[in-house]
């Protein structure tokens, strides 16, 4: 497998106003580019995955901000290296 | 691309199903440590652990950080101290080096307190044995394991004797934590040299200077993939549904070994397929088999089940990882399973039915409290039977088993932690002290003549 920059990012909670805004600032204040976005919100449940480049980012410091957010917002913000992603469903 | 219900699949596999990875061990080996005085070779001792594992525990917080998963341990295994301290003839000093090394690396656990002695025992194997209560009393993160039968060479029955009676000294010596000592040292039959779970874990004297193996978990995902693809379905659709999740949770393990061996700068060993319970609820192999339609775990079906459950694992993490190793298997330590817990308290799970179990999965009777008067050569023969079954069937078997000073049926021993608690279990009344006492050895069987 090659090494790949990219890192997945998963918002889950209850909606409330400004969350991609949020996200958004944080992964451009920290570097990182937004490959890709797919975000529902189901019966008031914010659901939001996120594909970014992380070439440029620290991780451990993007990975502080982002879970500062999501306290802030009172969701759940994860973001994991996409090797993980791939190792689990491609062979 | 990787889609949406995939990502969602891994996440939930992580936050809801306890999925992780249950251990990074560091194997280094102490020959170059040997030394003849015992202040030289405690110093070389702990500086080659301190120096070759100083971004061990870091490193294993990154990576658990950059891709999301929880590392529970690191820990470090070392070539047996039998052999390393042959020269000094204390290894109690190899002892007292490996915990100061394990508490300045910050791993909970270091292995490899260790003499293997299947064929015979040298001098330095015999003092091992017999430093056991007081290396496992003084120290804290050591831990032991002592190899009394291969299927090569058959059992050694005088080991088999001083191990009883060191696991009777060991209770005694630290009676005031209910024998928690004894959880530190496994007794083994053909013990596999990179077996990155503790207490058995050591480097083994076929081993290269250093590598990384990697101890995968969940028994939690394996059970809720049951409950969603599998209920009510024939066992065909059961084993290819454990096969396909102990793939995936492999390849986890696979990721992690490799990149962690890329930055350690050290080679990359194994992957070890066991699932390895918690005491926490939803992390229990014995619920995965009573998910396949047992009222409780030790009922007439178990056997089955633990076969079907310890082959499809194997088969699904095979082709995930390059190389597979350890003990790859099903644990059912009792203590550290709530399952198990459960139904040894109820009576449901006999030490008979347990032994039954250790015919079919990985290792042995694991984390079993006993009677505290249970005499020493009952322990001895206990060993003996296990070490039996794994001669016979050429595989790992093992006994960690704690006779918990004043407690008898009906008690119960709390460990703590991942160790959990355990029931006493019953054992037989009637002795085997004539038959202990013969030494010797139990020659080896007719399959052990391959060539």
């Amino acid at each position: 497998m090659e090494k790949k920059n990219t890192a997945v990012v998963t918002v889950v909670g209850k909606d409330t106003r400004g969350i991609i805004a949020r996200v958004s600032a944080a992964l451009s204040a920290h570097d990182a580019n937004i490959l890709d976005i797919s975000q529902t919100v189901l019966s008031g449940m914010f659901n939001m995955i996120m594909i970014v480049d992380i070439s440029l980012s620290r991780f451990a410091q993007l990975e502080e901000e982002l879970s500062a957010v999501g306290q802030e917002l009172g969701i759940q913000i994860r973001i994991q290296r996409s090797e993980i992603f791939d190792a689990m469903h491609r062979i | 691309m990787i889609n949406t219900s995939e990502i969602l699949q891994t996440v939930r596999m992580i936050t809801e199903e306890k999925l992780d990875i249950r251990t990074i061990t560091m194997g280094i080996s102490l020959y170059e440590c040997a030394h003849p005085d015992a202040k030289a070779l405690y110093q070389r001792v702990y500086d080659r652990i301190t120096k070759q594992a100083e971004h061990l525990v870091r490193t294993g917080e990154e990576l658990e950080r950059e891709f999301g998963i929880p590392i529970v341990n690191k820990r470090i295994s070392v070539t047996p101290a039998s052999l390393v301290a042959a020269a000094c003839g204390d290894p109690v000093v190899v002892a007292r080096a490996m915990d100061a090394a394990a508490k300045e690396t910050g791993v909970n656990y270091i292995g490899g307190y260790t003499a293997l002695v299947q064929k015979g025992m040298t001098a330095s194997d015999r003092a091992l044995i017999a430093s056991l209560p007081e290396a496992l009393s003084t120290t804290e993160r050591v831990c032991s394991s002592v190899n009394v039968a291969s299927t090569r060479a058959g059992i050694d029955m005088d080991a088999v004797r001083l191990c009883g009676q060191a696991i009777k000294d060991i209770a005694e010596a630290t009676r005031d934590q209910d024998a928690a000592g004894c959880m530190k040292l496994v007794v083994f039959a053909n013990a596999v040299e990179d077996n990155p779970f503790m207490a058995g874990a050591f480097h083994g004297p076929g081993e290269g200077d250093c590598c990384i193996n990697v101890g995968i978990s969940g028994p939690g995902v394996v059970k809720r993939a049951l409950e969603r693809e599998a209920q009510g379905q024939p066992f065909d659709v059961v084993a290819e549904t454990i096969k396909k999740t102990a793939f995936k949770i492999t390849r986890v393990g696979q990721l992690i070994a490799r990149e962690a061996s890329q930055r350690l700068g050290v080679p990359f060993g194994i992957v070890d397929l066991s699932l390895a319970p918690t005491p926490a609820m939803g992390d229990s192999v014995a619920h995965i088999l009573e998910e396949m339609g047992l009222e409780m775990c030790g009922c007439h079906g178990t056997t089955a089940a633990l076969a079907l459950l310890n082959d499809a694992v194997k088969k699904g993490g095979v082709m995930a990882s390059s190389h597979v190793g350890g003990l790859s298997g099903a644990f059912i330590p009792v203590s550290e399973d709530i399952g198990m817990i459960n139904a040894a308290a109820k009576g449901a799970l006999s030490l008979e039915k347990l032994e039954a179990m250790t015919c079919v999965c990985s290792v042995g009777l694991d984390m079993i409290a006993v009677p505290g008067d249970t005499p020493a050569s009952t322990i001895a023969a206990i060993i003996a039977d296990e070490a039996a079954i794994g001669m016979v069937n050429s595989k790992t078997t093992a006994v960690r088993i704690i006779p918990a000073p004043g407690k008898t049926v009906g008690d119960e021993v709390e460990f703590g932690g991942l160790f959990g608690r355990a029931p006493i279990m019953r054992v037989s009344p009637y002795s085997a002290e004539a038959f202990i006492a013969r030494g010797g050895r139990i020659p080896a069987p007719l399959q052990s003549l391959k060539n």
